[in-house]
């Protein structure tokens, strides 16, 4: 078995859809005509995420790549690498920068969309053995920066990095580090914002529940930067299981030592403790968080004073995002220089997103800054579910708004998104297609911030209600076209005049789809009812599929019968068209 | 045991390499082969772990001494939970992916003993990073 060689034929939805539905039978057709079985196999394989030069075939033991593979092809790989051990230059995988053939896949660099910094230890790692994270060079930061650095040079080289915030504000990391250790006075604080509440991201779980000892290492590095001996991380209680590993891992790190008294003997003190929420989405934001973590109730206060000031028991206080923590032990070991050198000018590094909503692959992923949507959604994403034509992405939750086709080659980062009206936000990304309701998904986000705005100012308590209100409406086809003004205008009153980060993003959902989808809240608003789905009943074969997957329940019919739509009932959402196994069911 | 300086860090981490090695590129001077499951929440709540309870049933009953299952945070990959990763000596690590519970005696018998693969759930690693070099 051991000198058998592999070939691994992508059979991802879009090599397959591309061009190689014959390639894998055509394969196996030549090999066993050949009479090459008992020297190669082949393997179907799930997305290689460089599907533009598909199809493509990874040769194992040898591991290289050829792409953009024909059936006329098949031959001549059969006979000259199979059978006379030579690699064929012309297929190989071309590093698009050079243009020179890539002999190994570790070389190709390019081939690899993603790369992971924060989640570099995710997956490879046991999290609940410290010794597998000193083996990946597990607090070897903290012990290089307690033995090498001034608190005042760790703050240089996170400034020359330029890692900014990945909790979604995008504040340079450094500058923060730099205002905290500035304040006088000894007692001070780092805290760990894991409040991660955006519905649909899981990043910083990910990160929590993978690599929690990064995260702790990261914030002794912050301490000592700052100059805190005490670290606090603030996680909901809903991640029973991310506090769990957390626990252990602080057990662990105090027992050799990295966390406690004079942390390798140099003089430096620092501990962690962890502090549970009840899961209010407005305690993400750094004041309400404080206030939560003090006993207090969790509502925001104005800034100035920033925590870097007054933060903690009012004692001066860095509050950074998991991610950006993760990303910490990292540059020091690699340098600031190696991790400037990522990412796109103004936007350093990688960032980690919640890939979610209506693609073939979903999952978390990891790219540098600069990548483009596209490459996101259709080279890692593997295209959009039953080829259905993309419309938009939503990107940062509910204080983001939607990207649509047209800047799908948009590269990511925090000024290029907030430009076109969305931002970064803490990392969820729902992919949208063209049976999503653009009114409804703005109706969502809405629903969510009003209920979770803490009532404390007047823009956000009320404002919020009212645009929800007004959204309920128009969906209802019991609006009117003024309405359209008032959501605008209280949109903007209340982006503009909210006490903190909620309210002023809450907006965002609605003002992007105005922005970019204006259509579709004028059908609602002069009550131009959506045509409606419709059986077509000479194809029926009266299944009930249809039936059993209407979310409103308006299908109706006997088994084996044709069924009816109540067209008065419908809301166009499509699932009994993807349902039907016979094409029984006519778009509008 | 506490450890008191930089050096004393950097020799533990040396005589834990091996492991490491094994995972990321397959080298190994041991016969221990790994497979590690991806056991986030997600991963659990997937039926990572009753895959991970079958694995260890099935190890013992075949009294494969030298195969070691560990837990390991997510592998990214959402739509192919439960996922595995199988670290054989000598052999690229691959990962697999829809690793149910029922899918754990063919993974064993197939993958491990055979040296063979499950074609149907191979996944190809897509993502490069910052890894860990060794002076």
């Amino acid at each position: 078995m051991n000198n058998k060689i592999t070939l691994l034929v992508c059979d991802g939805a879009s090599c397959k859809t591309g061009h190689n539905v014959n390639l894998i039978s055509s394969l196996q057709k030549a090999i066993s005509d050949k009479n090459l079985n008992s020297s190669v196999s082949v393997i179907k394989t799930g997305c290689f995420g460089v599907c533009l030069q598909g199809p493509i075939i990874k040769v194992l033991p040898d591991d290289l790549l050829y792409v953009s593979v024909k059936l006329t092809d098949i031959d001549e790989i059969l006979e000259e690498h199979i059978i006379k051990g030579n690699v064929v230059t012309r297929l190989l995988y071309k590093d698009p920068m050079t243009l020179q053939p890539v002999k190994q896949q570790k070389e190709t660099k390019f081939y690899q969309k993603q790369f992971r910094i924060a989640l570099r230890n995710c997956g490879l790692i046991n999290p609940e053995d410290i010794s597998e994270y000193i083996a990946v060079r597990g607090y070897e930061a903290l012990a290089t920066v307690l033995a090498e650095n001034t608190p005042s040079e760790v703050v240089d080289l996170m400034k020359k990095s330029k890692l900014r915030g990945r909790g979604g504000g995008g504040f340079p990391t450094g500058l923060k580090w730099e205002f905290t250790a500035k304040q006088p006075g000894t007692e001070k604080y780092v805290i760990c914002n894991a409040d991660e509440g955006d519905p649909g991201a899981f990043m910083d779980r990910s990160v929590l529940e993978g690599d929690p000892h990064s995260i702790l290492e990261a914030m002794a590095i912050a301490g000592y930067a700052i100059g805190a001996s005490q670290g606090l991380i603030y996680v909901r209680a809903e991640y029973p299981l991310a506090i769990h590993r957390l626990n252990i891992a602080m057990e662990q790190a105090r027992e050799v030592g990295f966390l406690g008294k004079n942390i390798f003997s140099s003089g430096f003190d620092f501990d962690i403790d962890i502090r549970l929420g009840a899961g209010a989405f407005v305690c993400g934001e750094e004041t309400a968080l404080i206030h939560s973590m003090e006993g207090q109730i969790g509502e925001p206060t104005k800034k100035p004073p920033f925590p870097s000031v007054s933060g903690f028991r009012h004692k001066p206080t860095s509050v950074n995002n998991v991610e950006t923590f993760a990303n910490v032990p990292a540059i020091i070991l690699n340098g600031a220089d190696w991790f400037a050198s990522i990412g796109t000018e103004n936007s350093k590094g990688t960032k980690v997103f919640a890939l979610a909503g209506k693609i073939n692959n979903i999952g978390l992923v990891e790219v540098p800054m600069g990548t483009t949507l596209r490459e996101i959604v259709y080279d890692i994403g593997g295209g959009m579910i039953n080829n259905k034509e993309f419309k938009a992405v939503q990107s940062g939750g509910p204080s983001g708004g939607v990207i649509p086709k047209e800047h799908l080659d948009t590269p990511i980062d925090y000024e290029s998104l907030k430009q076109i009206g969305s931002m970064m936000g803490s990392g969820g990304l729902i992919v949208l297609d063209e049976d999503d309701d653009m009114v409804q998904l703005a109706k969502f986000y809405l629903d969510f911030t009003q209920d979770e705005s803490c009532g404390k100012c007047t823009p956000c308590r009320i404002g919020t209600k009212r645009m929800f209100e007004i959204l309920e409406r128009l969906t209802k086809f019991e609006g009117s076209p003024d309405d359209l003004d008032i959501l605008e205008d209280l949109a903007i009153n209340i982006k503009n005049s909210s006490l903190c980060g909620l309210g002023q993003s809450a907006p965002n959902p609605v003002l992007s789809t105005m922005d970019f989808f204006k259509e579709e809240y004028e059908a609602y608003a002069y009550r131009r009812k959506k045509h409606t789905y419709s059986i077509i009943a000479d194809k029926c074969i009266g299944c009930t599929k249809c039936a059993r997957v209407c979310p409103v329940a308006c299908i109706s019919g006997k088994v084996k019968v044709p069924h009816v739509i109540d067209e008065s009932l419908c809301i166009s959402c499509g699932a009994c068209f993807t349902a039907c196994p016979v094409n029984a069911i006519e778009k509008p | 045991m506490k450890i008191n300086s930089r050096s004393e860090l950097i020799n533990l981490r040396n005589s834990l390499k091996n492991k490491i090695e094994l995972r990321e590129t397959g080298k190994s001077k041991e016969e221990t082969v790994e497979i590690l499951i991806g056991m986030a929440t997600c991963g659990i709540a997937s039926g990572a772990r009753d895959t991970y309870n079958e694995l260890l049933s099935v190890i013992s009953e075949k009294k494969l001494s030298h195969v070691k299952v560990v837990s390991v945070g997510c592998l990214g990959y959402c739509y192919m939970e439960p996922t595995v990763q199988v670290c054989i000596p000598g052999k690229e690590p691959l990962i697999y992916g829809k690793i149910s519970k029922d899918k754990a005696l063919e993974l064993i018998e197939k993958v491990v003993i055979e040296g063979g693969y499950l074609s149907e759930n191979l996944l190809v690693k897509s993502f490069d990073k910052a890894g860990v070099t060794y002076e």
